[in-house]
């Protein structure tokens, strides 16, 4: 493919300077988008893995005169109730000064936080194959403890868990129509730049070269400026992913799991310019073929 | 060489019509066969189908009608993946030469060759040996461009002989040289059809044929074969 003979003097072709930045900025984006998709399903997993196996009881606080007796009363009930059901292994009650700490990044420290009848919470680890039936503990909680409810995370997780499902499909389509627009601006840079030599394959055509040895020659070419071009598509996005990974972590504040990406992704990105580079060389070879077909 | 023995056709036409697009018909009921080893003049004004029936011989064309048996294998029946491997059995000296510009007159004549697959060592041996033949052996790195009429004739020879075809087909092959060297390539293609290469040229140069009337001629006029001898 490298230093093979050609035949047609396609290394000085204006009709394919372009191809390169097309090509390049093709693997920029296809590497934003594919860098996206996996980032959504890393911190995804990450999530999951943090709250599966855990659920949480929230118990609301008591009215009245002994409010803060009461609450805890309530509170050791439910912890009680917990320790109870099989598959639980272990059952943490946070107490207020717990709790006020975890709300102090969004609420503050005032005073006024401190006297707010803030619910509590019981932080309980269950096996997670142990098969729990939770909508029936969850009734009986509420019942047996006035202000109980259990929250397995499951709603809001799923939701997170179909947005980055939606994100994975946005990213395929996006990569796939990148590759569409790719495989286009190749087809109309060799036809381009058939019609331009359209005498010398005239010539190769009548002194007996298969279609395959003209292909060859213009698949070559397109895989060189592919390949160009496809790194320094993903040489630009380096940068770019660099900075935007820089502002991720300055978002996470302990509410994102730190943003990485797992070998695989990795791996994906940079065969992305070998991608795009035999995308352009398949497409060049199958339009040469198809051109030449018409050929006697 | 793997040429046929002599006599038996190489090349025939049968009830042969070819018109481009909706145009009339510039080649009608062109009737003929040509023996292997044979020398043949294709002769005829300008504008009466030389051209063409060169094109129809060498498969650069299809006809509209008719049919042409090339080696045996009826083109209309021939798969077209098949057809190079008969195109690699002529030899064709264009009119217009058709030289590649980009290339020197040894990669030019290398051509041929390099659509085979053949190795570069014997390319490099064989293809400067024919261009020594023919009188270039100081050009061989030589671009067309800076070469006279008469040397890019001969690297189009060259290049039309070097696959050592079964058919040479040459169109007006004297058109752009002068009288010495039109003699010269005249007898270079005899030389070629005694080692058995079948030969057509063609030509609107009538004393050229005379000067050698031994060999028989194809007359073309208004499209039509009109004179066999």
């Amino acid at each position: 493919m490298f230093g093979r003979h050609s035949d047609l003097p396609l290394a000085g072709d204006a009709t394919s300077r372009f191809l390169p930045w097309l090509v390049a900025l093709m693997v920029f984006l296809a590497t934003m988008a594919v860098t996206g998709a996996f980032a959504v399903e890393e911190v995804m997993s990450r999530w999951d893995h943090d709250v599966s196996g855990t659920v949480t009881v929230q118990v609301l606080p008591a009215g009245g005169e002994r409010a803060e007796a009461a609450t805890d009363d309530r509170v050791r009930q439910a912890v009680d109730l917990m320790r109870m059901v099989p598959g639980v292994l272990s059952v943490k009650a946070l107490d207020k000064a717990h709790t006020l700490a975890l709300l102090e990044p969004w609420l503050g420290g005032t005073e006024v936080v401190r006297d707010l009848p803030l619910p509590r919470l019981i932080d309980v680890s269950v096996d997670p194959d142990a098969r729990i039936d939770l909508a029936e503990i969850s009734e009986r909680l509420s019942t047996a403890v006035p202000g109980a409810s259990l929250d397995d995370h499951r709603v809001w997780l799923s939701r997170l868990v179909n947005l980055s499902r939606t994100m994975e499909w946005l990213a395929v389509v996006v990569v796939c129509l990148i590759g569409l627009v790719t495989s286009a601006t190749v087809v109309y840079a060799t036809r381009t730049g058939m019609a331009v030599h359209h005498d010398i394959i005239e010539v190769l055509h009548l002194i007996g070269a298969h279609d395959d040895y003209i292909a060859r020659q213009f698949a070559d070419r397109a895989f060189v400026l592919g390949l160009g071009g496809g790194m320094f598509g993903l040489a630009m996005a380096v940068p770019a992913l660099s900075a935007l990974g820089w502002a991720a972590r300055r978002l996470e504040g302990g509410f994102l799991p730190s943003i990485g990406l797992p070998i695989f992704g990795y791996a994906v990105i940079a065969l992305l310019p070998f991608l795009a580079a035999g995308l352009a060389m398949l497409t060049a070879r199958l339009t040469v073929h198809g051109t030449l077909a018409r050929m006697p | 060489m793997r040429h046929r023995p002599r006599g038996e056709n190489i090349i025939s036409f049968d009830s042969v019509g070819l018109r481009y697009g909706l145009g009339p018909e510039v080649l009608r009921d062109v009737t003929f066969a040509l023996p292997s080893g044979s020398f043949h003049f294709l002769t005829g004004p300008s504008g009466a189908g030389k051209s063409s029936l060169l094109r129809l011989m060498y498969l650069g064309l299809r006809p509209t009608r008719g049919r042409v048996v090339l080696f045996d294998r009826d083109i209309a029946t021939t798969r077209r993946y098949e057809l190079p491997a008969l195109r690699r059995r002529i030899g064709v000296v264009f009119q217009e030469f058709r030289l590649l510009d980009h290339l020197t007159a040894l990669d030019n004549v290398a051509l041929p060759l390099r659509v085979r697959g053949v190795r570069e060592a014997e390319i490099r041996k064989h293809v400067p040996e024919l261009l020594s033949w023919v009188g270039l052996a100081d050009q061989l790195g030589a671009k067309p461009s800076t070469l006279s009429g008469g040397q890019k004739q001969r690297v189009a020879i060259a290049r039309a002989v070097i696959g050592r075809p079964d058919l040479l087909l040459a169109d007006e092959p004297t058109g752009n040289v002068d009288d010495r060297i039109a003699m010269r390539l005249m007898h270079l293609f005899e030389e070629l059809n005694k080692l058995g290469t079948t030969i057509v040229v063609a030509t609107h140069n009538e004393s050229l044929v005379s000067r050698f009337s031994h060999n028989p001629r194809l007359h073309l006029e208004h499209g039509q074969v009109t004179r066999v001898n």
